[in-house]
């Protein structure tokens, strides 16, 4: 495979790789959201940090908070929401930067992959010219240059007849191959982070792991930091270093994919687990997590889980419950949570 | 769940016709193709072949399950077999009477006793009718008076877990996905069919609201004696619903078996690519190589001979010569026998499947 043009990109001036300041860093994050003036509160104090190389997974259901972390980070959400907090990327602010120089961090330094490449990309211009169109616009170098490393980038995603596909627009490709094609775009410029939204949610199963194993290989060989945004815990399970559950805009419970799958501390993430179909559970009944997530306009006071908790005591629904550390730098946010040693 | 069991189990329902050893549901050599039409006279340049003769049956109170990756037909199946499109050739016979045929009976009829839930619980639903409007209309069309109706509307709601007094009166922008989707089975329900055909029915649902509704699926089936043909992407939601399965893949059948016999043991390479492609849930046993490239090929034009072959790592000659057809697993040149050999229902149609059951490397 031809190697050339993720390494040969010209070296980027800001931000020193420095081994003590992580890639991205996160600290006590809130998006509040507006829906016909009515505010709700879509994310209520997300904290994480990570090293480059490393993949924390954000595990949650729909409204959980978990895209529009992401989205915030990309400074993608609409003008009216309030956000609090602090973003840092290789320790630069990103939340009080002007729009023009996180336009210029976008796309460069930390980018995007999305659920629907269909909607993400641009129908009227061919997969070429928009890889071609960021690395013009972010290293300067001239249009046959670019497109060269467009069609090095087609072929690095494993796009067979990568020469001919760049001139192919995103809806005479394959589902696949689009999903391919959007990572090649978000990959252009190397970023230090990638954020990954679902990108694997709308693919078959036999083509998702292949963009799965290929987003590890990529990521690896990059140094990237990754985020990976998803509900299924099976791909958790394939492609997280960490994972952090996320529930009602908080993370709920964090620790590395091995301790949270296998010994789930918080009784949110263990009836995640105990939902998840598997063939062994044939003809039984599941223990399905009863109820609904709560409305995010009006979050109960204490934990927001508490209404569907099976061990909720009346304390849970009226004192946000405490973190409860465990080994090796992950906690469980609840005061019942039965964390192993 | 074995035949004989399903068989004995079943009290005798009055519309019963063949007795409880007649399958309900027997589909035989059902094809679609779609013409695309383009260029300036509007020539037919090219064939999507949907569904290319499919032959399976459902037995009474068993729940087949249909996998398969988009464009393998399995959607375009259920809406042949609900007469929501025509086929272009085959026979479906429901309870040992031919549907549409002057002998047997009317689609009209047929819809009675069968029933189908879609993935998309909002588009669905009538957005300007009520969720007990919704769920008593069919009733009403069929001869209910206004008042029975909605009796009969509250009661299915009840059975679906939804209050009436709570959500007869909403819209269905107003209710959750799930809530929305127990609507639709309540609808489905409404007029007593006998077979529900679930089409990625809980594909669009978070985890926790999913393992509810199979639950009350499953509850339901054995409360009002379904038969359900469930279809789905979602190899574990199969495995857990279902007591036999097909495996489609562009149009036709690959592999059809008892649940643990596909899954213990499958013998068709694509299946066996399918099941080694599930995410782990394992972080130590992670996957390393991908089990199949590329994308599935576009259902137009397919391959000739087995459609698979393109991507089989099994594949000789003879693959793009002759359509395999489904035939029980033989055993291998090693004389060994197949896995299953007193399993008459497990079929595949695969011309190499004799070498792999006699252990030729896929056996791993």
């Amino acid at each position: 495979m031809p190697d050339t043009a993720m390494t040969d990109a010209p070296p980027l001036a800001a931000a020193p790789a420095s081994a003590a300041v992580p890639a991205l860093s996160v600290q006590d994050l809130t998006v509040q959201l507006f829906r016909r003036d009515a505010p709700i509160a879509a994310v209520n104090g997300v904290s994480f940090s990570l090293a480059r190389g490393e993949t924390l997974t954000i595990l949650g259901e729909s409204g959980s908070g978990k895209s529009v972390t992401l989205k915030t980070m990309m400074g993608l959400l609409p003008a009216r929401a309030r956000i609090g907090g602090t973003v840092r990327l290789n320790g630069r602010s990103l939340l009080d930067l002007p729009a023009a120089e996180l336009a210029r961090l976008r796309g460069r330094r930390i980018s995007m992959v999305f659920q629907e490449p269909m909607s993400a990309l641009d129908p009227v211009y061919t997969i070429g010219a928009q890889i071609a169109e960021a690395i013009v616009r972010h290293e300067g170098i001239g249009r046959a240059q670019a497109m060269a490393r467009a069609q090095a980038l087609l072929e690095r995603v494993r796009i067979p007849s990568a020469a001919r596909r760049l001139r192919n627009y995103p809806h005479e490709m394959s589902g696949g191959m689009r999903q391919r094609a959007m990572i090649a775009l978000a990959l252009a410029c190397s970023p230090d982070v990638l954020l990954a939204d679902e990108p694997t949610t709308a693919l078959d199963v036999t083509v998702q792991i292949q963009i799965l194993l290929l987003l590890r290989q990529l990521q690896e060989e990059m140094g990237m930091a990754m985020v990976f945004v998803t509900h299924d815990m099976g791909v958790a399970a394939e492609i997280s270093d960490r994972v952090a559950v996320m529930y009602a805009g908080r993370f709920v419970e964090t620790g590395s994919a091995r301790q949270v799958i296998r010994t789930p501390g918080h009784p949110y993430t263990a009836g995640l687990l105990a939902s998840t179909v598997h063939g062994g559970q044939r003809g039984g009944v599941l223990e399905a997590i009863q109820g609904a997530p709560p409305d995010l306009a009006a979050l109960p006071a204490g934990c927001a889980f508490a209404p569907r908790c099976r061990f909720a005591e009346p304390d849970c629904t009226t004192t946000a419950p405490p973190t409860v550390a465990r080994d090796g730098g992950g906690m469980v946010r609840c005061p019942r949570a039965a964390v192993p040693a | 769940m074995s035949a004989t069991a399903i068989s004995t189990d079943l009290p005798l329902d009055p519309r019963d016709r063949g007795g409880a050893a007649q399958p309900l549901l027997t589909v035989e050599g059902l094809r679609k193709h779609f013409p695309i039409h383009g260029g300036l006279l509007g020539r037919r340049r090219a064939t999507v072949h949907a569904v290319d003769d499919v032959s399976f049956f459902v037995r009474k109170g068993e729940t087949l399950g249909i996998v398969g990756e988009s464009g393998c037909g399995k959607s375009t199946t259920a809406r042949l077999l609900m007469r929501l499109i025509e086929p272009d050739a085959g026979n479906v016979v429901f309870d040992g009477e031919t549907v549409g045929s002057r002998t047997g009976i009317d689609v009209t009829a047929m819809r009675r006793q069968m029933q189908m839930v879609f993935q998309d619980s909002y588009t669905s639903l009538n957005p300007r009718m009520t969720i007990g409007e919704s769920i008593a209309y069919a009733p009403r069309i069929h001869g209910l008076a206004a008042a029975a109706a909605t009796a009969r509307a509250n009661l299915l709601l009840e059975q679906v877990g939804l209050n009436p007094g709570q959500f007869a009166r909403r819209y269905p922008h107003e209710l959750s996905g799930g809530q929305r989707q127990r609507v639709n089975i309540a609808r489905a329900l409404a007029l007593d069919p006998r077979l529900v055909i679930l089409d990625e029915a809980v594909s669009a649902l978070d985890k926790s609201v999913e393992a509810q509704v199979l639950n009350l699926l499953s509850d339901l089936k054995q409360r009002l004696h379904l038969t359900y043909l469930f279809i789905s992407h979602d190899l574990n939601v199969v495995e857990f619903i279902s007591d036999r399965v097909l495996v489609m893949y562009l149009g036709q059948v690959v592999e059809t078996g008892p649940v643990e016999t596909i899954y213990a043991r499958p013998r068709h390479p694509y299946t066996r690519a399918l099941f080694a492609s599930k995410p782990t849930l394992d972080p130590d046993r992670r996957t390393l190589e991908p089990p199949l490239a590329g994308d599935p090929p576009n259902p137009i034009d397919p391959p000739s001979g087995c459609r698979f072959r393109t991507r089989c790592a099994f594949a000789v000659p003879a693959c793009a010569e002759t359509v395999p057809l489904l035939a029980p697993p033989q055993p291998g040149p090693s004389g060994r026998a197949p896995a299953s050999p007193d399993d008459p229902l497990h079929l595949v149609a695969c011309h190499r499947a004799v070498a792999q059951a006699g252990g030729e490397g896929l056996d791993a």
